[in-house]
């Protein structure tokens, strides 16, 4: 049987090198281009088709396209790769048709690549000296390609590692930088308790938020009676701002879809389903095409792989509701119920989907799966902490230089993460906290910026890891109003089920929308203190319990700033907008009349030359007379 | 599985109590009565309303006793001070988004949400912010909606679907806008709803109630007695359940206070349905016989429980060849009245006012079918008031029912065997049906008259009876999700039977939609209580010298004056009806 397996993968592999071998030459350029939503909606696809008229005009026929998925840098996107051979790859950032017409004559037609557009500077002598030489064979594909990009440099591709890689539609290049060798690997070895040791081997925890170690979870499961089983890939991503699922599914769908055979297998389910928000149709697309290829290929359905292990994996889709992420809510919700969350226990790995043992995991968990068969569970152990093995993907935005997916070891210094790969503070302001974990997350004031990146530490600071996101705020942000951001999220994705989350939230928000407004009194602290505490210890979900962290996280490390909206009526980031008003300063205002012109309300009195009144009652504070003001005589208090 | 027992410590207390006990029944063997609303012990788990919260060693939040399981060495808190102020704050939610209305409320004294906010010590509303209001929909002849007063429990939601297989309510919308309703929110009268009131019965609050009929009874109490004549007639199972609302022990008969009550109140003529439950019994019997003999269109479904005939044309208008064209006995009495009853008294049927005391809601709905009118349209019913209704009028009057001398029904239409008082049971239309059925099959005049098996409140009995030299398979189904199971088994032609007796509420009558709401420690759709109130009506026959509907001497009179032979044409006109199908829309 084991050989059956290894004979098997021998004439996939060569299959596929015979398919690559005739589909390029290797002596052709290629022009690589991202293909993701994300990059999509930079405009990667007009670049793509400007590309291919000076392609067709110049009327060469050494150009190849191969379009990969998202590297996760969001900020330069679209970005284009122009791989000469012999020569060092190079990447180009922000690139539009024009952009594509000087990359065409100059790069590709005379061999000098153009400097002024590489992706963050990487043509600099600097970054190309300091250029990372990686012997890590894991990530060693993505560190070849990026190796010079300060951005990917300070990170550790794990999950992500063929992110910018490979095409993401093509079994042959998956199979190609050695896919399907870990499933075959599992498959051969005809040990299911093999696979959960290794995995619990490598601390992995679960990715999707809680942090539950994913072979506990698989082992749990392993030992149920019950031989009807399934599993399921949570790909629900609902967090605002998070967008580490759609990378990944987007970028690297084989990569989850072979994780998720080698879990099916580790667990003995039956069946799995994808359960992925409808809101990401390419990232279906891609999942579809990849089980499709798979089965085609025989590495799902009936006698995987020759081995006589049958299993089969179909997509189901989410509705958009934030809920059904949560694990339990998700099952009703493939079950065709209303997808809202039920009392545990049972847990899902007794009693999950239409009543059987179901394993959920998020699609990142799947991700390093792969990599932990190949290259072990102890070096994936020795990767992240002591408590959890590995890397985590961050969706790493708000007021920070460069945004995007960040994959850093657990473990990693929040500072690095803000500073070294973030690049710091947009417009080098004062760093005020970082936001993690989503919606449901807390701040992390800046004082304790130096903190390590992991589960245990996140909670002790009143947040958590969430699914991954990462928010960076400056002075410029108030914290009263984030809260009231989060939680009118929360509220609003509230299921309606228990009545602290369905009640609590909307009266903490009224709260809150009292304090922006300077309504409020200093009774009204405690009372959303007493309302977040009592969300937090009885709500039926993790989603409810963990809806007040903006308001306890912000009331614990910026009560300062509460105290001033209600006691000083005061915005100090003037963001409330109830709390700031714009005054004309008598003596700077040279009676120019540009700010009466700007004004909407039309509520700005004066005679040319002469200082101008801003109406109070009828001011809107919209802040268009500030922004416009040459003189600095608006005055925003 | 064998029964671990488990040792656990409540409030210090230790307890030993088996493996799968949860912490809300181990607290009670202690004597400690957790607070809880959406916990209902015949439906399924929801713990959504998290009142039940207790503090678990070990864990950073709380965890709900209704779904909690013991666990060795496990150390439970009910009481803590952070405890009493959760569920205090909890109800306190729930009551900040409900109307301010106590005091003009139907349900004020005997609402579930008034009473745990008043033992957890709601003084003051601390967190009051915007309310949801949603209109009214009083469009269901016999159930009101009013979602402004919905804590969303989720019993309704539950009742519907899993003890009546109806599905019609579910919740809707998320967040603070969730509503419960029919699909798509459409009125109650659009739905699939079957009328049969035990959302109402389960609703903690008075987000489902029955359509009010009081003011409307009042008003012609009112009236000059030259103007209207106003008659009630009561059925079976009201004397079984109308003692508690005056405090009185469950399962109290009280049939001759009853009389004495709607005296006082007012009614011009008092009569018993069950004198029209036994003339149902000499219809059905006799369509029984007939089919029967022909073996045309069995098994014969019983017809009495207008849940359950809104349910048929709904859902099963392929079974409407089965169902016993028999009125329910409400609408043969109320027949009755207006044909026989005005005869003999020489009053313009127009001017008889017909006032049903029904344990039903569903009731109300019938009364409201254009089948069941005179020729001229007028309605045969014109007001049908619930167990509850009456309770209140009878309150409201100020008449001190429990002291009450007992009076007698007025004749004619008064006079009624055991049998009749039976059929606010499940299984007691089949009782009471066989009884005459054994005695006209044998032709001896004899038979039996206790069916044991047919007692109880089961939710599916069957059994074979032997009657003479004839075998008679008989099925009772309470519960429509009982009755579903049955008539699919029916359909497939898994099981056979003769006669199939069908009432929507689960317990039967005595446990009506419009049955008083359970006294403490008693919840609604509770076994033990359908079981004690159905006691007192298997007392009331005991105690009885008629007990077949047959041999009641004024039902021999009634069709010799009046009706003629029983199925013959005029009983056709006056005591039978027609169904049609009424499939929902967007179904089948």
């Amino acid at each position: 049987m084991p050989n059956n397996v290894t004979d098997f993968l021998t004439a996939l592999q060569e299959k596929t090198e015979n398919a690559l071998t005739a589909s390029s030459d290797n002596q052709k350029i290629v022009i690589q281009i991202g293909s993701a939503t994300c990059e999509h909606a930079a405009g990667s696809q007009d670049v793509l088709d400007e590309f291919r008229r000076h392609v067709v005009s110049s009327g060469r026929t050494d150009i190849s396209f191969h379009p990969t998925g998202c590297t996760g840098r969001c900020s330069k996107e679209p970005i284009v790769g122009v791989f000469i051979p012999g020569h060092a790859p190079v990447k180009y950032e922000q690139v539009n048709r024009e952009i594509v017409h000087k990359i065409f004559a100059s790069h590709i037609q005379n061999h000098m690549p153009l400097a002024e557009y590489a992706l963050d500077g990487s043509l600099e002598e600097e970054a190309i000296k300091n250029k990372l030489v990686s012997d890590d064979p894991v990530s060693k594909n993505f560190t070849d390609i990026y190796g010079d990009v300060p951005f990917f440099k300070m990170q550790r591709r794990i999950a992500m590692r063929n992110a910018g890689v490979l095409n993401p539609e093509s079994l042959e290049e998956y199979v190609h930088i050695g896919g399907f060798k870990a499933l075959a690997a599992c498959l051969s070895k005809g040990d299911p308790q093999w696979v959960i040791d290794e995995v619990l081997k490598s601390k992995l925890r679960g990715r999707g938020g809680g942090g539950f170690p994913t072979g506990k979870k698989w082992q749990m499961i392993a030992g149920q009676p019950e031989k009807v089983r399934y599993i399921i890939c949570n790909g629900d991503e609902g967090d605002p701002g998070a967008f580490m699922d759609r990378g990944m599914l987007e970028s690297d769908p084989f990569n989850i879809v072979e994780g998720m055979i080698i879990a099916a297998y580790a667990v003995g389910a039956v069946r799995g389903f994808y359960y992925i928000r409808a809101e990401y149709p390419l990232a279906i697309k891609r999942i579809q095409n990849a089980i499709d290829l798979c089965r085609q290929n025989g590495l799902l359905g009936e006698n995987i792989m020759n081995s006589g292990w049958s299993f089969n994996l179909e997509i189901r889709l989410g509705a958009g509701a934030f809920v059904c992420g949560e694990e339990t809510a998700l099952i009703r919700s493939i079950e065709g119920k209303r997808g809202q969350p039920k009392v545990r226990p049972p847990y899902p790995t007794t009693k999950g989907l239409w009543g059987k043992p179901t394993v959920i995991n998020n699609v990142e968990t799947f991700a390093n799966v792969t990599a932990i068969i190949n290259f072990g569970g102890d070096w994936f152990a020795s990767v992240g902490t002591e408590s959890t093995g590995g890397t985590k993907v961050f969706a790493l935005a708000g007021k920070v230089k460069h945004t995007g997916l960040v994959e850093v070891p657990l473990g990693v210094a929040l500072k690095d993460v803000v500073f070294n790969i973030g690049g710091g503070v947009l417009g080098d302001r004062e760093l005020k906290a970082v936001q993690t974990g989503g919606p449901a997350g807390g701040f992390i004031p800046a004082t304790q910026i130096g903190m390590q990146v992991d589960f245990e530490p996140l909670a002790k600071a009143g947040s958590i890891m969430g699914s991954g996101g990462m928010i960076v705020l400056s002075d410029e942000d108030c914290m009263v109003d984030l809260a009231k951001f989060y939680l009118t999220f929360t509220a609003d994705e509230s299921c309606g089920k228990c009545t602290p989350c369905r009640e609590g939230t909307t009266r903490m928000l009224e709260i809150l929308n009292k304090i922006t407004e300077g309504k409020a009194e200093m009774t009204d602290i405690d009372k959303l203190e007493r309302l977040a505490r009592l969300c937090q210890r009885t709500s039926l979900c993790g989603l409810g319990r963990a809806a007040p962290n903006p308001v306890l996280s912000s009331i614990q490390h910026f009560r300062d700033e509460y105290v001033e909206h209600i006691a000083h009526k005061k915005c100090r980031a003037k963001k409330c907008i109830a709390l700031v008003h714009y005054t004309i300063n008598h003596e700077k205002c040279i009676g120019c009349t540009v700010c009466q012109r700007a004004c909407p309300a039309e509520c700005i009195k004066g005679v040319r030359k002469e200082a101008h009144v801003i109406d109070q009652p009828r001011c809107v504070k919209c802040g268009q007379c500030y922004e416009v003001c040459r003189f600095d005589a608006i005055e925003r208090i | 599985m064998n029964q671990q027992m488990i040792n656990i410590r409540i409030d210090g207390e230790p307890l030993r109590v088996p493996a799968t006990t949860t912490v809300l029944h181990a607290a009670e063997k202690l004597g400690i009565h957790i607070p809880r609303l959406c916990y209902h012990p015949r439906l399924k788990l929801e713990g959504s309303c998290r009142v039940c919260v207790v503090q678990v060693k070990g864990f950073n939040y709380f965890l709900t006793a209704c779904s909690t399981e013991v666990w060795e060495g496990m150390e439970v808190e009910t009481n803590s001070p952070a405890i009493r102020q959760a569920r205090r704050d909890i109800v306190e939610l729930l009551m900040d988004n409900h109307p301010r209305d106590c005091q003009t409320c139907e349900r004020d004294g005997v609402c579930e949400l008034q009473k745990q906010a008043y033992r957890l010590g709601v003084r003051e509303r601390i967190f009051e912010g915007k309310r949801k209001h949603y209109p009214i929909d009083n469009t269901s002849l016999s159930v009101v909606r009013t979602s402004e007063k919905c804590i969303l429990c989720n019993r309704c939601v539950r009742v519907c679907k899993e003890v009546q297989g109806v599905h019609n309510l579910s919740q809707q919308g998320r967040g603070f806008n969730t509503v419960v309703g029919p699909a798509f929110l459409s009125p109650m009268d659009e739905s699939i709803c079957i009328q049969c009131g035990q959302c109402v019965a389960v609703c903690p609050t008075a987000a489902f109630l029955e359509h009010d009929h009081t003011e409307r009874v009042w008003e012609v109490l009112a009236l000059p007695r030259d103007v209207k004549h106003v008659v009630v007639h009561t059925a079976p199972a009201i004397r079984a359940t109308i003692g508690e609302s005056f405090g009185m022990p469950i399962g109290t008969p009280v049939t001759g206070q009853l009389v004495t009550a709607l005296r006082r109140l007012g009614f011009d003529g008092v009569f018993d349905t069950n004198v029209s439950a036994d003339l149902t019994i000499i219809e059905e019997a006799t369509e029984f016989l007939s089919r029967m003999k022909s073996g045309e269109n069995l098994p014969l479904l019983t017809s009495c429980s207008p849940g359950w005939i809104n349910f048929l044309e709904k859902f099963y208008p392929e079974m409407i060849p089965n169902t016993s064209t028999c009125k329910s006995p409400m609408q043969m009495m109320s027949t009755l009245l207006k044909t026989y009853y005005a005869e003999k008294k020489g009053i313009n049927p127009k001017d008889i006012y017909v006032v049903a005391i029904m344990p039903c809601v569903a009731k109300k709905y019938e009364a409201g079918r254009k089948e069941h009118a005179l020729p001229d349209g007028t309605p045969t019913t014109d007001a049908v008031l619930t167990t509850r209704e009456l309770a209140w009028m009878i309150k409201s009057y100020g008449i001190d029912f429990e002291s009450l001398p007992k009076g007698e029904f007025d004749k004619p239409l008064g006079l009624s065997s055991g049998a009749s008082d039976i059929f606010g049971a499940t299984g007691g239309v089949m009782e009471a049906a066989l009884r005459t059925a054994a005695v006209k099959l044998t032709g001896e005049g004899v038979g039996p008259l206790e069916f044991e098996e047919v007692r109880g409140v089961t939710g599916l009995k069957e059994t074979t009876i032997r009657i003479g030299d004839i075998d008679v398979s008989i099925a009772v189904a309470n519960g429509l999700e009982n009755a579903k199971e049955l008539l699919d088994a029916i359909k497939r032609g898994e099981r056979k039977y003769h006669l199939v007796e069908i009432m929507a509420c689960p317990g039967g009558c005595v446990m009506g939609g419009g049955q008083p709401y359970p006294p403490l420690d008693h919840d609604s759709l509770d076994s033990d209580l359908a079981l004690r109130r159905a006691r007192a009506l298997y007392t009331i026959d005991d105690n009885k010298q008629l007990r077949r509907s047959h041999e009641n001497p004024d039902i021999e009179h009634l069709y010799a004056e009046f009706i003629g032979e029983p199925n013959g044409e005029k009983a056709h006109a006056l005591l039978h009806t027609h169904y049609q199908a009424r499939l929902p829309r967007g179904i089948r």
